[in-house]
């Protein structure tokens, strides 16, 4: 018989420790399948260290991989933190570059210190419509978020294609489905000579920083995690419900239009239907590694992103399919999970049943 | 007219029922699954692992039927998963259902890599063939439209029959419909709500993995990336609209399929005047409207989405 008592505070090492416990697990796992697809296991976790940290091209690499998914894992944090289970922020993503680039590749133009804010703001308020959208359905008729943002998702990448084959296409991209390129004062300045890691990594860090102080904080703060912990009291006690999720709608769907502008403003200065190896998705993996802490979140992005990068080189020196990543990052997933059950309840074998 | 000419064509019909096939297996797997109370949003990741379990076992020479076994067994085996951790761990079943997705896809997609390094085109399986009964298979309009399709299309008609028969009448379903409504009660009668949840997951789970395989085993004879392309989530919305009722799921499903089929033949009457995406962009806009006309009344299963514990009144 097994029994499961909650436990009143989990200390410090529990908190911090299974997280990064639960990672480690997760990298571990994925010997079993290098195993099986007859990979070398050592030289493949070598390789996959070296891809990620070997040099400091290939850490550039990792922190511009890791600067989208800060974003989208901060949009999924604060959004779960409300229980509003936004699963939309890939299409949110791409609604946000999709309005970057419609206000930055040349219809205006000024300096950069103009230019920059301008196409950000666009595609926060892109990425925040997109969710504010579902999220009044959700409170106005009760249709359920979940499903209505997931095909969205499928809607806005169609949307995107239907504009890059029309108005936002490139007339001097030979044929190629793409926009035009984001004019120079638009784009964001690299932070290392030849390397790509971009401004946007500033950008999200601040981001995580001012959402961590947001939430703990502020009013709205405070109101954000009463609606997530008990609606219904929040509601008693005289929390407006509604505004509350337009809020986190607002917030969270702007941090995944950000980390659209910061992909076509940043990483490829352009919009194709391919920026995003599924960012969205994966933000979510990253916000519950970061049990839905912000800072948290900077922690867990970049292991997520050393993941992708580190399986990318590996796969493509000894030829392992590089979906192991996506698997690690799965894994990743419900060991966490796991682990945050383990850190709420204490486990006891008992050796006789409680009903004799 | 010819709106009227498209919708009297059998074969119109015979690709609608094909259309809304996957999604009869899906949308039954995702009611099971939600009338014991677990929301299953692993079901996009256990379609592209009955896909590809399904399409793999037969192209290994499983043989087509073997073919559907494996598919069954790998939507079970991520049943389960899903299952431990929402049901006697009580973990977030959005988050839980997410994972899982995120797991069986990345797995179906590393499993496919590793065996077919390098092919250019997918290698193909002979599906199964039009079903040619005798007499039936003969009959005007219908027999084009319901009696020549394949023998899986057939499974999922006889599935709602016998799902509905299971839920409405007999002591099982019962049982299952009481312990998403309220598990205590179902407990103090003596039966296990861990169990009777943790089954219908995993059945759910191997239904919905047949959705996938019909999929690579008999609309196409191939596996490709992203073929799922959200069916999955649209028989999640299905299910709602369906009122977690098999008969309704059905209807639901022939509704769905019958509309895609109509814009397919719409597309090539108007498709020079509108881009082509937004009519690939018509089944998710209609499942959000389905979703939309029938949130107000929608009567979600009572203890759909919350944990019970053991010993817990």
């Amino acid at each position: 018989m097994i029994r499961f008592e909650p436990r009143s505070n989990p200390g410090p090492l529990l908190v911090y420790g299974v997280p990064v416990l639960a990672a480690t697990i997760a990298i571990l796992l994925a010997a079993i399948p290098l195993a099986l697809a007859g990979a070398p296991i050592i030289e493949a976790y070598g390789l996959m260290i070296s891809g990620a940290f070997g040099s400091v091209f290939s850490t550039s690499e990792m922190l511009t991989r890791a600067t989208p998914l800060i974003l989208t894992g901060l949009a999924a944090a604060i959004a779960f933190r409300a229980k509003l289970w936004n699963i939309g922020a890939e299409g949110q993503l791409y609604m946000g570059a999709m309005a970057a680039v419609a206000v930055g590749s040349g219809v205006i133009d000024g300096p950069s210190w103009v230019m920059i804010p301008v196409v950000i703001i666009a595609g926060m308020a892109a990425g925040a419509l997109m969710l504010i959208g579902p999220t009044l359905l959700k409170t106005r008729l009760g249709v359920d978020e979940v499903v209505t943002t997931l095909l969205l998702n499928f809607i806005v990448l169609l949307f995107v294609q239907m504009m890059l084959e029309g108005a936002l296409k490139d007339p001097m991209s030979m044929g190629w489905p793409q926009s035009e390129p984001v004019i120079d004062s638009a784009a964001f300045p690299a932070l290392l000579e030849r390397m790509r890691v971009h401004i946007g990594l500033i950008i999200a860090l601040v981001s995580a920083v001012a959402l961590a102080i947001f939430v703990k904080r502020t009013i709205w703060g405070f109101e954000i995690r009463a609606v997530g912990e008990n609606a219904a009291a929040a509601k008693f006690s005289g929390i407006s419900v509604t505004k509350t999720m337009i809020l986190v709608a607002a917030l969270s769907g702007g941090l995944a239009g950000l980390a659209g502008v910061s992909e076509v403003a940043g990483t490829r200065g352009y919009l194709a239907t391919d920026l995003s190896p599924g960012y969205g998705y994966a933000g979510i993996v990253v916000a519950m590694l970061a049990r839905l802490s912000p800072i948290g979140v900077i922690a867990s992005a970049l292991f997520v992103a050393s993941v992708f990068v580190g399986a990318d080189s590996m796969s493509r020196a000894i030829g392992v399919s590089s979906y192991l990543a996506d698997l690690i990052v799965a894994m990743a997933l419900l060991c966490v999970l796991i682990g945050g059950f383990l850190t709420r309840f204490k486990v006891h074998f008992d050796r006789k049943s409680v009903h004799g | 007219m010819e709106i009227i000419d498209i919708l009297l064509a059998a074969s119109f019909w015979e690709a609608a029922i094909r259309i809304a096939t996957p999604l009869i297996f899906g949308v039954l797997g995702a009611l099971i699954c939600e009338r014991a109370g677990v929301l299953n949003l692993g079901i996009e990741g256990i379609f592209t692992a009955g896909a590809m379990a399904g399409w793999m076992a037969v192209w290994l020479g499983a043989g087509l039927w073997g073919g559907v076994l494996v598919a069954a067994l790998a939507g079970a085996f991520f049943g389960l998963i899903h299952a431990i951790l929402t049901v006697p761990l009580g973990l977030s079943q959005h988050v839980s259902g997410i994972g899982v997705t995120l797991l069986a896809t990345s797995l179906s997609y590393f499993t496919y890599r590793t065996a077919l390094p390098d092919v250019s085109s997918p290698p193909r399986i002979e599906p199964f063939r039009p079903l040619d009964i005798p007499f039936l298979s003969d009959l005007p309009f219908i027999g084009q439209a319901l009696f020549s399709q394949t023998a899986m299309t057939m499974l999922a008609l006889v599935l709602v029959f016998v799902t509905g028969w299971v839920l409405y009448r007999t002591p099982l379903g019962l049982a299952i419909r009481a312990v998403g409504d309220n598990p205590s009660s179902v407990e103090a009668q003596g039966l296990s709500v861990y169990g009777l949840r943790i089954g219908a997951v995993v059945v759910g789970s191997s239904l919905m993995a047949l959705g996938g395989a019909f999929l690579t085993m008999s609309a196409f004879d191939a596996f490709f990336f992203g073929m799922i392309n959200g069916r999955g989530w649209v028989c999640i919305a299905l299910t709602v609209f369906a009122s977690w009722r098999p008969g309704k799921a059905l209807i639901g499903a022939l509704l769905f399929g019958a509309f895609d089929a109509f814009q397919v033949r719409l597309q090539t009457e108007v498709g020079a005047f509108l881009p082509s995406q937004v009519f690939l962009m018509m089944p998710y806009i209609l499942s959000i409207i389905a979703l939309i006309v029938v949130a107000r009344k929608a009567d979600y299963p009572k203890a759909l989405l919350v944990p019970w514990f053991k010993g817990q009144r």
